[in-house]
């Protein structure tokens, strides 16, 4: 007998789907209330550094070199008070295998596919982590589908998720398209059921620890170099898992750099809407994408998200989309370097606080991401353009996403606004004090105030205030 | 005619708008869940026909014929002259001055 094929039906099998596609028993890592054995689940389903540096260099991943941005730098301190301007350096992570650093995510993850013995695999993504995936399930012989959400409901389709689907096919991967909509996920889960192959999330342990290998090179690249760790790593975040991999990775090396998250301010946008889609500039690393699954992480693909990045936050910038265009086409302009916007929006970030810290400081910028057609600075303000959005010179901070996109009239006028961490701290706590409507056990307690970078006094004092 | 075999685009609608979740905002609800995908058509048809194409992971997909041998057509978009301004701001600012002259 064929399965219900309906939405209800499809979603009601969902966590036997789940167990079936990634070959990890999530409940073993569960308390039965709030908290769950995190650290536990990223031993023993994920990978140690040495095995994953070994899973990377055989397949054209990591070891990506740093550049110190000298140029964009000196431009920092003609308008930085006197003494400040901290150096900048990106890590050139266009440069893994498929072109970003989320071929970091897709090594592990489609290694563990292949040692599992599935014949595929499925992502479920519109970023760069669908051409990763491809890009590594090319290299082990497995097959590939992309599931994408693409179109509006006038079939316009966003070029820079375009332009991912044709590196997709182009690397053999089949790519299926939506339409608006988180019913994505029904889809996926009916292409997971039908043809048994492994769900290859960017939120299991083996994707994030795949990025652990950043945060550890970083710290190693900095200490050959310089004889000590950068004093700040920026990390672009929607997710979590970028900044969750990278902070592992530089704790694993025992460096103490700040750790603080960036990305463009898209409030006031939702990102289920319809006619809202193609009035976004960025498709990613975008405050849509970054708040919600900071204060609540297990609202990703997989029962519980290895990406948990309010863990790691010391600070976190958002940027307009205006200032980001202005600072790619300044890295193209000054340093020589075309590079795609999400690395581009960390970027932007560390220009600012750059300009708050001393000259001797050093900042990295942990990724870049390649540039083309659809997904570069010149398609992406045309299409803008095209979509009623207004263009123009001025003040970024009158910026008003899906209305305008107001470019910096000088340099100077680039800033990066502090989020309110300890606020995202508390909603996060909030949400899983409601989702899970239970009183709270010690464990509970401790585990928040692991999730919150924070202490039980805070989670306490939250939890009594809500 | 569109022949068996040739490499063709498909849509179809997954989900009608009556049929979308409750979660998602109004104008989304007004419109179906749509989804397009490729393979190679399983029988001689007509663009605009309902057919089955078999996908490269050799799935059996239904829908729409809608186009025989896609490709893309995303571009560089249109000139943005404000790009121009900007690089030559930095330079000026970086470089320039009479001693570059």
């Amino acid at each position: 007998m064929s399965k219900d094929l309906s939405y209800d039906a499809v979603m009601a099998r969902r966590p036997e789907i789940m167990k079936n596609s990634s070959g990890i028993d999530f409940s073993i890592f569960e308390s039965g209330s709030i908290a769950f054995d995190y650290e536990r689940m990223m031993k023993e389903a994920g990978f140690s550094i040495e095995e994953i540096q070994k899973i990377q260099s055989e397949n054209g991943v990591g070891n990506t070199p740093i550049i110190e941005l000298r140029n964009l730098t000196a431009l920092a301190r003609k308008i930085a008070p006197e003494g400040k301007g901290a150096r900048i350096f990106i890590k050139d992570e266009a440069a893994n295998a498929s072109g970003s650093f989320k071929a970091r995510r897709a090594s592990t993850a489609v290694y563990q596919a292949k040692k599992l013995g599935y014949k595929g695999v499925v992502s479920a993504t519109s970023g760069n982590y669908g051409a990763a995936v491809a890009s590594q399930a090319a290299m082990y012989g497995l097959k590939c589908i992309v599931v994408q959400e693409c179109y509006d409901s006038r079939g316009v389709g966003q070029p820079e998720i375009i332009e991912k689907a044709r590196k997709c096919e182009a690397l053999g991967a089949e790519v299926v398209q939506l339409s608006v909509g988180p019913e994505l996920f029904y889809t996926f889960l009916t292409i997971l059921e039908e043809t048994g192959y492994f769900n290859a999330s960017l939120y299991t342990p083996f994707a994030v620890a795949g990025v652990e290998t950043l945060g550890y090179e970083i710290a190693m690249q900095f200490r050959e170099k310089f004889g000590k760790d950068p004093d700040v790593v920026m990390a672009t975040n929607a997710g979590g898992g970028n900044l969750t991999g990278t902070a592992r990775g530089l704790k694993k090396a025992g460096a103490q750099s700040q750790i603080v998250a960036a990305s463009v301010d898209l409030s006031g946008l939702h990102m289920a809407s319809d006619t809202q889609f193609n009035k976004k500039s960025f498709t990613t690393g975008h405050t849509g994408f970054g708040m919600p699954y900071s204060t609540w992480p297990d609202r990703s693909d997989v029962p519980r998200s290895a990406a948990r990045p309010l863990r790691y936050i010391d600070r976190y910038l958002t940027v307009h989309q205006g200032e980001v265009f202005y600072i790619t086409e300044a890295l193209a302009s000054l340093e020589g370097l075309e590079k795609g916007p999400a690395g581009n929006t960390s970027l932007t970030a560390a220009f600012a606080l750059a300009q708050e810290l001393d000259q001797d400081q050093m900042i990295v910028v942990q990724e870049t991401e390649y540039t083309g057609a659809g997904k570069h600075i010149q398609p992406q303000l045309s299409f803008a353009r095209d979509n009623g959005i207004e263009v123009k010179f001025g003040d970024p901070k009158d910026e008003v996403p899906g209305k305008n996109i107001i470019l910096p009239l000088h340099p100077s006028m680039i800033t990066a606004n502090d989020a309110d961490v300890i606020h995202m701290r508390r909603s996060l706590i909030k949400n899983y004090i409601s989702n899970y409507k239970v009183t709270p056990t010690e464990a509970d307690l401790e585990f928040l105030a692991a999730e919150t970078n924070s202490n039980v006094e805070f989670v306490k004092e939250v939890i009594a205030s809500l | 005619m569109v022949k068996k075999g040739e490499w063709v685009l498909i849509h179809r609608i997954v989900l009608e708008p009556a049929k979308r979740i409750p979660q998602v905002p109004d104008d989304t609800k007004k419109v179906p869940l749509e989804l397009w995908t490729k393979g190679y058509l399983q029988e001689d048809a007509n663009i605009g026909d309902e057919v089955s194409v078999l996908t490269r992971t050799k799935r059996i997909e239904k829908g729409t014929l809608l186009e025989v041998n896609p490709y893309y057509k995303h571009d560089f978009g249109k000139f943005v002259p404000e790009l121009i301004t900007i690089s030559e701001q930095v330079k000026e600012i970086l470089f320039g001055g009479a001693d570059n002259e």
